[in-house]
């Protein structure tokens, strides 16, 4: 189904275009049984990746950035000590001065400062925020009464691969006056899940991320804006992501449209937080214990059954002391199989003071046994 | 749903699908020219260019950097930060395989450009310079050079990529190379591309490539490259290329934002020109050289594309009341700061180079791209080859003395066609009329100078006598007087020091004059001649250094005796008019 692909030329095309209503219906149909459509279509969005971009790049991309740039904002916050930048990139989201950016210790002050496009300075404040999405929401003090230009999230689009855009941010600092932020070019590389793990790939965000070609998460870019070239909002520029091992850094966005109603109820007061896989779930199963009693935590549990690797191993713990590693694969708990994070959870949550904990887990092509006994718990 | 109106549908599907791909067919052939078309273009511009990309080598081949060529004799822009350290001889490669000799020119060290010349032809190609205050966010770009020496045939690497910012400031990176108003690419831009040329879309020469903000990663492209801009390098080109070690210029006055977000003066340098024109602490900072001034970051910026000892047009509020001056700006180093040989040790105003946990050095950001020895410490070992020996003439102060002493000689050559001074050694009577009908008399002697006016003399005795202010206010008309009389009999021999400054545009305002500086003791002069006449317009002449200057301008240049001569002298200092002399004749007498 290449409908995700054909929004690219939506968002090309005038609200009229002819093709537009086609589009839409046809979208809505299961492809099975209508292969001539499903071929043409194809055709239809192949053709049109390859041809439409340059067509309407040339006039556009100074428009674009013209009209952009007043939506982008500097942030100026905590930070600048131990290669901590203190700056940061954030955009409207509405007319009253929100401004969406990323979650990052640049908002670890009570305010922050907040520089526009056109030199006007504001202090804002931290309205709400979502850490797991790398998520916050300021709003700017004393702009009662005054309008500003916007991205609505909702009008956030989602575009394939080889999609040429723009990436917006105050990446170094460079725009230190009162001048717009500095403008990158790129293409999306991939559109993928980034899995937060630690150790060499350590990644500040897990989720869904467009990868872009063009170096666009530097040092205080995040939280600036990733568009088309025709500036419709892509995504929001993460955080720099180095790979320790061979020292290359990938340059990702996330995509605006998953964060939207999580700005839309920061922003109404609404909000809230959702739950993190790793803490205890209000339900009936027993929530005695956790991992992290033993000294260990597993991967984030992103999917229905997430596979029950281990993550990381707490220094000197239980689990440290009997041997137990990082990526091994939890088979067993006391002889019960186990086949995801969340039963994992489930049958640790069950365990009592004073029993013992028997895990097999696969390292490489061994299985391995060890066990532990169950701490007690202060109550 | 009915099925017969479901078939209807998929019919009607059916043929809009058809439809479609008709228009697309149609499209698509209508596109791809385009495309064909941009590509065809950039190949064109390449091709077009790429023969002024020069690969700068130092002697050995140990580094080097990227330069381009912007005259037919074989001038080539390239970065001071590639140049220093490598002598005054180096080697460059073009395109067309061929490796050349070049001698170093001049040098901007604070905005990090030198200018060399590949010799051996009269025939290099040539970049055309563009107007880089046309760029605009978004434009595409080229980028051209030798990054990582790749290129051992000396065809440059092309990239290709976006302007980022304009108008951007980059604090000095050590003590010098303060790039301002400069331009900011996300083009790729890597260790070995200093010095190389930043093409417009349509290829022409909009900046010379110097540095990136690389902190962490390396010093590799991170997306941030800056170039200087080609408008900063047009207004120091006539200077460098007098083969001098050029001065980025200061105000003489500090500015701070005020907390209503106007830029004030909160110190000012009494002996400054803007002192002297009235610019006091606490005046509003309106416009500098017709730019509007909004904060202190975006006057920096201005500031620092001009050189030393240039007159701008600075426009300023006082007490509320908007006043327009032009004033002389002073230099922002000390004159050894940026001579060769060794000075004292600065203090670097960045740290040194950390390492980080896995023992790489942890980059600092905005550095310049290939490592900048000391750059004068190797100068002095190198041969110089014996075939180009007569280009390069060492004199303190200069990078090259040799190329000030041909735009000394270009600019001093019609003065000879005025005639034959020479022999008037013994004195000179010029009588007439000033504007106000007032008659006057001024005769320049070899032991004095007197003039009478409005029925008062003034007099200056030229042996055992201090240089003095004469007549009053006049910033020493009578001494600037001697100094023409100087020039004119015994050339610039007659003074202690002579130059070839480059050009300024006349009194701030005018057109782009050639300037020749002259010392004698603390007198210092300045000449304006016409670029395009060879005529000499004038003389700002001033007793000692920060004194008031007389300013001299002429018209009506007349044949007096078989001698040409202005007829019409103004004389001003500090803005007030003293006299507008009219030269009715002039006698001269020659030596007893």
């Amino acid at each position: 189904m290449p409908s995700a692909k054909c929004k690219v030329q939506d968002n090309r095309w005038s609200e009229n275009s002819p093709y537009r209503d086609h589009e839409g219906a046809a979208s809505l149909r299961p492809p099975v049984g209508r292969p001539l459509t499903v071929a043409v279509r194809l055709v239809f969005c192949v053709l049109s990746l390859a041809l439409l971009p340059s067509v309407s790049q040339a006039q556009s991309t100074r428009d674009t950035i013209v009209a952009v740039q007043p939506k982008v904002v500097k942030i100026f916050g905590a930070g600048g000590i131990k290669g901590l930048a203190a700056h940061g990139t954030g955009f409207f989201v509405s007319k009253e001065g929100h401004i969406v950016t990323i979650w990052s210790h640049v908002l670890d002050a009570d305010l922050v400062g907040v520089v526009l496009s056109d030199g006007r300075r504001f202090s804002a404040r931290v309205l709400g925020a979502e850490p797991q999405l790398a998520l916050a929401v300021l709003k700017l003090n004393g702009a009662e009464g005054v309008e500003f230009p916007f991205f609505n999230p909702d009008d956030a689009v989602s575009t394939g691969t080889g999609t040429r855009v723009l990436g917006f941010s105050n990446m170094f600092n460079v725009a230190a006056g009162d001048e717009p932020v500095s403008v990158v070019h790129g293409v999306i590389a991939a559109k993928t899940i980034i899995e937060a793990r630690r150790g060499v790939f350590d990644s500040p965000y897990s989720g869904p991320v467009f990868v872009v070609d063009g170096v666009t998460n530097n040092s205080g870019a995040a939280g600036g804006v990733l568009t088309t070239r025709d500036g419709m909002l892509l995504g929001m520029i993460g955080l720099e992501l180095r790979n320790a091992k061979s020292n290359t850094w990938m340059n990702y966005a996330i995509p605006v449209k998953d964060l939207s109603s999580s700005i839309q109820q920061i922003i109404s007061g609404k909000f809230e937080r959702k739950k993190d896989p790793n803490e205890d779930e209000p339900s009936l199963k027993p929530r005695r214990y956790k991992p992290l009693d033993f000294g260990f935590l597993m991967v984030p549990d992103v999917v229905e059954r997430t596979p029950a690797f281990i993550d990381s191993i707490q220094i000197e713990s239980a689990a440290a002391k009997v041997g137990l590693k990082p990526d091994d694969l939890v088979l067993f708990i006391n002889d019960e199989l186990i086949q995801s994070c969340r039963a994992l959870q489930d049958a640790i949550g069950r365990l009592e003071s004073g029993d013992q904990l028997r895990l097999i887990v696969r390292r490489g092509n061994e299985l391995v046994t060890v066990e532990m006994p169950v701490p007690r718990k202060k109550e | 749903m009915s099925g017969q109106r479901k078939d209807v549908k998929v019919q009607r599907c059916g043929v809009l699908s058809v439809a479609l791909l008709c228009w697309l067919a149609t499209s698509s052939l209508a596109a791809e020219p385009q495309v064909r078309e941009a590509e065809l273009k950039r190949v064109e511009v390449i091709e077009r260019v790429a023969p002024t990309v020069v690969a700068v080598f130092a002697k050995g081949g140990a580094g080097g950097g990227s330069g381009v060529l912007i005259s037919k004799d074989g001038f080539a822009l390239t970065n001071f930060h590639v140049v220093s350290g490598l002598g005054p001889f180096m080697k460059c490669g073009l395109n067309d395989g061929v490796l050349y000799d070049a001698v170093l020119v001049g040098i901007d060290p604070t905005g990090d450009v030198a200018l060399i010349k590949l010799l051996g032809r009269e025939d290099f190609p040539v970049a055309t310079l563009g107007d880089s205050d046309k760029l605009e966010i978004g434009d595409w770009t080229y980028v051209m050079g030798n990054p990582f020496l790749l290129a051992t045939d000396f065809q440059p690497t092309v990239t290709y990529g976006i302007i980022s910012g304009t108008h951007r400031y980059q604090p000095p990176s050590g003590t010098w190379l303060e790039y301002t108003d400069c331009i900011q690419v996300d083009t790729s831009i890597n260790p070995g591309n200093s010095g190389g040329p930043l093409f417009s879309s349509a290829g022409e020469l909009v900046g010379i490539n110097g540095r990136g903000s690389f902190e962490k990663r390396g010093r590799v492209n991170s997306g941030a490259g800056y170039a200087i801009s080609i408008n900063q390098i047009k207004f120091f080109h006539d200077q460098i290329k007098a083969g001098r070690v050029v001065d980025h210029a200061t105000l003489g006055a500090t500015v701070t934002t005020d907390s209503d977000g106007t830029v004030v003066v909160n110190g000012i340098l009494e002996a400054s020109d803007v002192f002297r024109r009235g610019l006091r602490s606490g005046d509003e900072l309106v416009t500098f050289a017709g730019r509007p001034v909004r904060t202190v970051n975006q006057f920096k910026n201005i500031l620092g594309i001009y050189p030393k000892d240039w007159m701008l047009p600075i426009v300023f509020r006082h007490e509320g009341e908007r006043r327009e001056i032009h004033a002389r700006l002073r230099g922002l180093h000390a004159k050894t700061e940026l001579m060769p040989g060794p000075r004292p040790q600065q203090k670097p105003r960045q740290p040194m180079p950390k390492k980080d946990k896995d023992g790489n050095p942890e980059k600092t950001p905005d550095q310049p791209l290939p490592p900048r020895p000391d750059p004068h410490a190797e100068a002095a070992k190198q041969t110089i080859p014996e075939q180009w020996k007569d280009w390069f003439v060492e004199k303190a102060g200069f990078a090259n003395y040799r190329f000030n002493q041909l735009e000394q000689d270009r600019v001093f050559a019609p003065l000879k066609g005025l005639g034959d001074f020479a022999s008037t050694a013994g004195s000179w009577r010029l009588s007439g009329q000033s504007a106000t009908g007032d008659k006057f008399e001024l005769t320049l002697a070899a032991k004095g100078i007197g003039l009478e006016i409005r029925d008062a003399a003034f007099f200056q005795q030229l042996e055992d006598t201090d240089p003095a202010d004469e007549p009053p206010g006049t910033g020493g008309f009578l001494i600037a007087a001697h100094q023409l009389r100087l020039l004119l009999q015994t050339g610039s021999k007659a003074f202690t020091e002579c130059h070839y400054f480059g050009s300024e545009p006349l009194d701030g305002r005018g057109e782009l004059v050639d300037v020749i500086v002259t010392t004698m003791g603390a007198i210092e002069t300045r000449w304006f001649f016409s670029r395009a006449s060879g005529l000499l317009l004038g003389l700002d002449s001033r007793l000692y250094e920060d004194a008031e200057p007389c300013l001299i301008r002429f018209e009506n240049w007349n044949d007096f005796n078989g001698r040409r001569l202005p007829a019409t002298w103004m004389v001003t200092s500090g803005e007030k008019e003293f006299a507008t002399l009219k030269v009715a004749t002039l006698e001269f007498t020659t030596k007893k």
